[in-house]
């Protein structure tokens, strides 16, 4: 029974950012249409920039965090205007090749530039966990899962609270009239990109330091938030939120109860699952099998 | 003349072993020869029916995989205590069961995912190679895990009359892959020109009216991940008798994106194009390698993609035949061309 508890508190905590990362390519994906194979290399530059700031250069770890945000959200929109907007009539298959060009490149620039050593970073948080009871949480992850929560609150403030969240979902629903009403679509399609990356940035901002920074803790990054895209439902900023969770709760019990050898085939048998059997998504609203 | 070029392809590349001695070299075509193997069979799916897999991988894993464990034997424990033995077997009855196994997963594989398409389908074919990656990695019984599986026999091959080869050596295996080659060359060809494959490209033409002509969208996809996948699987199982040693990395992501670029670049939905762009993706590392470190490799390989797409988004093949048939001014070439595909109507 703790040990079940235990597990239900670290998929929370996992689930958090899971959510940053899956609300991040939803939106890209649900506005865009790109297959954004470059997610999971966003999350680790997120991750190597803490490192960067808060280790090398010797800044606060805060501040840290919020640098690696902004140069995930410019690093985004980099990538948007070199490698997307060339693209912008080509087929969802040929930008998602370019995608893929651009994790080989990120991927093993990091591994170039850093090195293949795992990195860890020190944070300011007390070493000794916080014990409730039965369980133990780290105070670092607690903070994870504050700032996690944070994020999500913001970003669905401005999905649904701002000019540019109104645009954005004008946007996803029909691009054409969106255009014709007078929002420009090159704009908001480089905000998305942006504000997507700075997500995927910030999840591995948090995890980074939670475990350890290599070049390929992106690897499984980008599947993991198309299986947390797939539950959800696409454009669904509340259905990724779940849908993070989901996949932590499905990979922590796997891990716990089945085999930790297991841990990652969770979230692709939960693609091959939804898509197979329930192709809208759990809580998708909009059809979406193109 | 251009129906001359696959002949003096041919005879060109039957004769490098002949006067090419480096066995750093010949391995380099031998490996290439496997990739454009993976790669023509991908090309069927991609090229012709406009599918992109990205799980193409675990089809030539699955072959590699098979093959190795008919010929090395197992003994495994299932659930509920049933324990299976399996005795080793000629090496080539591994290449036929690696073969037929791969095509009954692509079977099964696309009768599940051709319910979704476009980006969802893509990402289901990825997760099932996910997925058998993680098991060949996971159980450890029957793969050996991250151990791999060694001292995998060499390919052999006994013919009634003829006599009882080995493929031992560099030179060997070349023309056992190269003979695969060809045999896979031409029932891709076959397949492309018959109804079957011209009901395909329907379908990547123009799924609804496909359909409307009464083309059975689910049948022909399905038969397509099925040639598909066996080619693939038997490229896997020559990979797995050369190599001698496989392990779970036969199932990384890259190896997919390697036989996608290659297909991309040669040019997808022709006969030659993984051809040619097997041949020049085969051959950028073995350049590359001589003046850069493996990251930096990667890099160019991941901008040389980027560049690929960019720049020729149609591949090497049909923009030479393009420039050809401009070359030579003659549009009536073209004209005859279609009256020879309509004779086969």
């Amino acid at each position: 029974m703790t040990e079940l508890l235990q597990h239900i508190v670290n998929a929370f905590i996992l689930g958090s950012t899971y959510a940053l990362l899956g609300i991040g390519l939803t939106l890209i994906f649900g506005i865009m249409r790109v297959v954004n194979f470059a997610h999971g290399e966003l999350y680790s530059f997120g991750a190597y920039f803490v490192y960067l700031v808060a280790a090398l250069l010797g800044l606060n770890f805060f501040v840290a965090l919020l640098a690696a945000i902004v140069a995930g959200c410019l690093l985004g929109a980099l990538l948007e205007l070199v490698l997307l907007r060339p693209m912008r009539a080509a087929d969802i298959d040929t930008t998602m090749l370019v995608m893929i060009g651009a994790m080989i490149v990120m991927q093993n620039g990091e591994q170039f530039v850093w090195g293949g050593v795992a990195k860890s970073v020190t944070t300011p948080f007390p070493e000794l966990p916080l014990v409730i009871g039965p369980f133990s949480v780290s105070w670092l992850s607690l903070f994870v899962l504050c700032a996690a929560l944070l994020l999500i609150a913001l970003s669905y403030l401005l999905v649904n609270r701002t000019k540019l969240g109104k645009a954005m979902r004008a946007t996803f629903q029909d691009r054409d009239a969106a255009s014709l009403m007078g929002v420009n679509i090159q704009f908001i399609y480089m905000a998305t990109f942006a504000i997507g990356s700075s997500l995927a940035a910030a999840a591995g901002a948090l995890l980074g330091p939670v475990y350890v920074i290599s070049p390929q803790m992106g690897n499984l990054a980008s599947l993991k938030a198309f299986a947390i895209v797939i539950l959800g439902g696409l454009g669904s900023i509340g259905g990724a939120t779940i849908g993070g969770f989901m996949l932590a709760l499905a990979e922590e019990f796997g891990a716990g109860y089945i085999s930790s050898g297991y841990r990652d085939a969770m979230g692709f048998l939960i693609i091959i699952g939804v898509l197979l059997f329930r192709p809208t998504g759990l809580f998708a609203r909009v059809e979406r099998i193109g | 003349m251009s129906r001359l070029v696959p002949w003096i392809a041919l005879i060109v590349f039957a004769t490098i072993p002949l006067w090419l001695q480096d066995p750093y070299l010949l391995n380099a075509f031998i490996t290439t020869g496997i990739f454009i193997i993976a790669a023509m069979s991908l090309n069927l799916l991609l090229g012709y029916t406009g599918q992109l897999s990205l799980g193409h991988v675990a089809f030539f894993g699955i072959g590699a995989y098979t093959s190795a464990l008919v010929s090395l034997g197992f003994n495994v424990e299932l659930i509920g205590g049933l324990r299976v033995v399996h005795e080793p077997w000629p090496v080539w009855s591994g290449f036929v069961i690696g073969t037929l196994v791969a095509a009954l997963c692509g079977y099964v594989v696309g009768k599940l995912s051709f319910k979704v398409r476009g980006a969802y389908f893509v990402i289901v074919t990825i997760s099932f190679a996910e997925v058998v990656r993680l098991v060949a990695l996971n159980w450890v019984e029957l793969t050996q895990g991250p151990l791999a599986l060694t001292s995998i026999p060499p390919m052999t091959l006994g013919l009634p009359g003829v006599g009882f080869f080995d493929f031992y050596s560099k030179q060997s295996n070349y023309y056992l892959v190269l003979a695969v080659l060809v045999i896979c060359y031409v029932i891709i060809r076959r397949l492309v020109y018959s109804r079957i494959g011209r009901a395909m490209v329907a379908l990547k033409e123009n799924e609804s009216l496909a359909v409307s002509v009464g083309i059975d969208v689910t049948r022909y996809l399905v038969l397509a991940a099925v040639f598909s996948a066996g080619v693939a699987g038997a490229s896997g199982s020559l990979y797995a008798h050369y190599l001698k040693i496989i392990d779970p990395d036969v199932f990384a992501f890259l190896y997919t994106v390697t036989m996608v670029i290659m297909v991309i670049t040669g040019g997808k939905g022709t006969l030659a194009g993984p051809i040619v762009g097997g041949l020049i993706f085969g051959f950028v590392p073995v350049v590359a390698r001589s003046f850069a470190a493996p990251e930096v490799q990667w890099i160019l390989y991941g901008l040389f993609m980027i560049l690929i797409v960019f720049m020729l988004p149609q591949g090497i093949v049909p923009a030479v035949e393009k420039w050809f048939s401009g070359l030579g001014a003659r549009p009536q070439a073209e004209v005859k061309s279609q009256v020879t595909m309509r004779d086969t109507l």
